[in-house]
């Protein structure tokens, strides 16, 4: 009898708990849209092997217009670049750089600003001055232009992109963190756990965090969306993921010269990546809608 | 009020000192690289080390830093090494074109993301207010870039209506603006418009909006003299931070129509490491950054009388 009493009020572990309020994005067909884009660009990325006609890096026969049969029959649907690579076989390939490196990037930033926001907005005082300032000069300063400066300088490689992301995203996720602490701060059950004598870092980790879990995944999808925009750009620039592997900013720079007399070269690789950037947005849609809703 | 620009003068001072000072310390991280790119890869260390030394690179960077600070305070921004002229010289006239690409921009993305959100706030969950919100988040999930080459295809290649490359070097061209201004306009008005949208949309749900309705005011009197009153507070914050963005935002967008502004000079000296132009470039960033911040705040607090100064 006591068992089952006790039973009862036990509750779902988090981990189902999580599932289930994940789950309720369904509720929403934009968000469902989203979903279904981001994941289309992930099963391509893990069966790349699988699904593209050509190898990436093969040069087979340039300046192919799409829909041409290549010299074994194989079709280059999407044409071929200016040195006869199959762009469509690049465009699947290349997914897997951006959904690498933009979710690590983004991981990355979150793993420094949370706990910096954390503890300005649990500590306040001169932690939070100091955090506070710090942040407002790195964000008083053009993101991109940081990117520019910081991958110039140290070079061009993945590791740095990470590094330039991680540095300059960092910021803008202490002051949503920040703003969020200071809210939940003052709630009952901090009060609870501080009188019961848990440690800070457990109060911010354990109590604070969780419950700021909202805000913070649909900060990170659109986070995310931005972040591939960014690596777009870096490799559009020159100064993205090093060649010959497919990157799709930098298949848009290396045929932007051409793009007048061949824009299907720029034009399919410029689709791949608005489509997975729309993709995160429509599920940071989605998930913003279901979450004010209850 | 006065406490309150004073103090905000002295966050921007301090916010630029410390800027420079880090700019200093990373471009410091490869000094070699600098020499590497004035003098060339097929240059041996003998030769590069002599270009350094002449260009008082040896010098401890405190030193430096310093001389540089004193000489930006009398209005002497230093040399650029990579265009050989005083940074002041090419400066103003790229911040001026820059200037006429985003008034450009900003003359079509405040009225369009205004009626635009507002039309889709004032009915929520309409078809005409789904439109909008799905078609602007799609334009902004195309990247610069990426629009860009779409557009390009579509205007200069298929339609051959614009020229693709905006280089104004004939002087002045409003044609020539055309191109880099769209593909602005299409990457910024979704964020306003939904800014916009969720600030209608938040005005609508009101007691004294729903007051106004059921006294039997027309609808068009509703929205014109009660609703658009408040809900055009918020947008304005966020126009005046979209004028920070297109500082930088411009970047792509003048490197691919080889438009002679402001980003396109700001990218070149970051991949030179032209330490100086990049320094005075970075001051304009964060004073403009500050200073619209500044007007967003003080116009928030003159439009919405409910905010004091603290």
């Amino acid at each position: 009898m006591t068992d089952l009493a006790v039973q009862s009020i036990q509750r779902e572990s988090s981990i189902l708990r999580a599932l289930k309020s994940m789950a309720l994005i369904r509720e929403s067909v934009v968000g469902m849209i989203g979903l279904a884009l981001i994941l289309i660009w992930v099963l391509t990325a893990l069966f790349a092997d699988a699904i593209a006609p050509f190898p990436p890096n093969a040069t087979i026969m340039p300046m192919a217009s799409p829909g041409t049969a290549g010299p074994d029959g194989a079709v280059f649907w999407l044409g071929t670049d200016h040195i006869g690579r199959d762009i469509l076989s690049r465009i699947i390939y290349g997914s897997r750089q951006v959904l690498l490196y933009a979710p690590l990037a983004t991981f990355c930033a979150y793993a420094v600003g949370v706990p910096m926001g954390l503890a300005a907005g649990y500590r306040r005082g001169m932690t939070d001055d100091a955090l506070s300032f710090l942040a407002n000069v790195i964000l008083s300063f053009p993101v991109l232009v940081l990117y520019i400066i910081i991958i110039a300088t140290i070079g061009a490689s993945a590791v740095n992109i990470v590094i330039a992301v991680t540095f300059a995203s960092a910021p803008g996720i202490f002051r949503i963190v920040r703003g969020l602490a200071l809210d939940l701060r003052n709630r009952e059950y901090v009060a609870a756990a501080e009188t019961r004598g848990e440690t800070p870092w457990r109060i911010m980790f354990v109590e604070i965090l969780p419950n700021a879990r909202g805000p913070l995944i649909v900060d990170a999808c659109l986070r995310v969306g931005y972040v591939i925009i960014t690596i777009g750009v870096l490799g559009f620039l020159g100064l993205g993921l090093p060649p010959p592997d497919p990157d799709w900013g930098g298949m848009i720079n290396e045929t932007r010269q051409m793009a007048m007399a061949f824009p299907y070269m720029t034009v399919f690789p410029g689709i791949a990546i608005s489509s997975l950037v729309l993709g995160f947005n429509l599920l940071a849609d989605g998930l913003r809608e279901v979450s004010l809703r209850d | 009020m006065m406490i309150f620009i004073v103090r905000r003068l002295g966050t921007t001072v301090l916010t630029m000192v410390v800027v420079s000072i880090l700019l200093f310390l990373l471009l410091e991280i490869n000094v070699e690289g600098v020499a590497i790119k004035v003098l060339g890869a097929y240059t041996n260390e003998e030769q590069r080390n002599i270009w350094l030394e002449q260009h008082g690179y040896f010098l401890p960077v405190y030193v430096r830093y310093f001389d540089w600070l004193g000489n930006f305070l009398i209005g002497n921004f230093g040399d650029s090494i990579r265009f050989k002229v005083p940074v002041g010289q090419i400066l103003w006239p790229r911040l001026g074109n820059t200037g006429i690409l985003g008034l450009a921009t900003m003359g079509v993305v405040v009225p369009l993301s205004l009626v635009l959100g507002v039309l889709s706030g004032m009915r929520e969950g309409s078809k005409l207010d789904r439109t909008i919100s799905v078609t602007s988040i799609v334009t902004t999930s195309v990247p610069e870039f990426a629009s860009a080459v779409l557009l390009s295809a579509v205007f200069v290649f298929y339609l051959d209506l614009l020229p693709g490359t905006s280089s104004m070097s004939d002087g002045f061209s409003l044609v020539q603006l055309i191109m880099p201004a769209m593909v602005l306009v299409l990457y910024d008005f979704g964020y306003v418009t939904r800014m916009t949208r969720a600030s209608m949309a938040e005005v609508m749900m009101t007691n004294y909006i729903r007051t106004a309705v059921l006294k039997g005011l027309p609808y068009r009197a509703v929205i014109v003299r009660h609703a658009l009153r408040n809900a055009l507070i918020a947008p304005f914050t966020v126009i005046m931070l979209q004028i920070n963005w297109l500082l930088s935002g411009v970047i792509v967008v003048e490197f691919f129509f080889a438009y002679k502004g402001f980003g396109a000079l700001l990218l070149e000296a970051s991949l030179n490491q032209d330490i100086f132009l990049i320094e005075a470039c970075a001051m304009i960033a964060v004073f403009v950054a500050v200073a619209t911040q500044t007007i967003a705040d003080l116009g928030y607090t003159y439009l919405n009388p409910r905010i004091r100064f603290a």
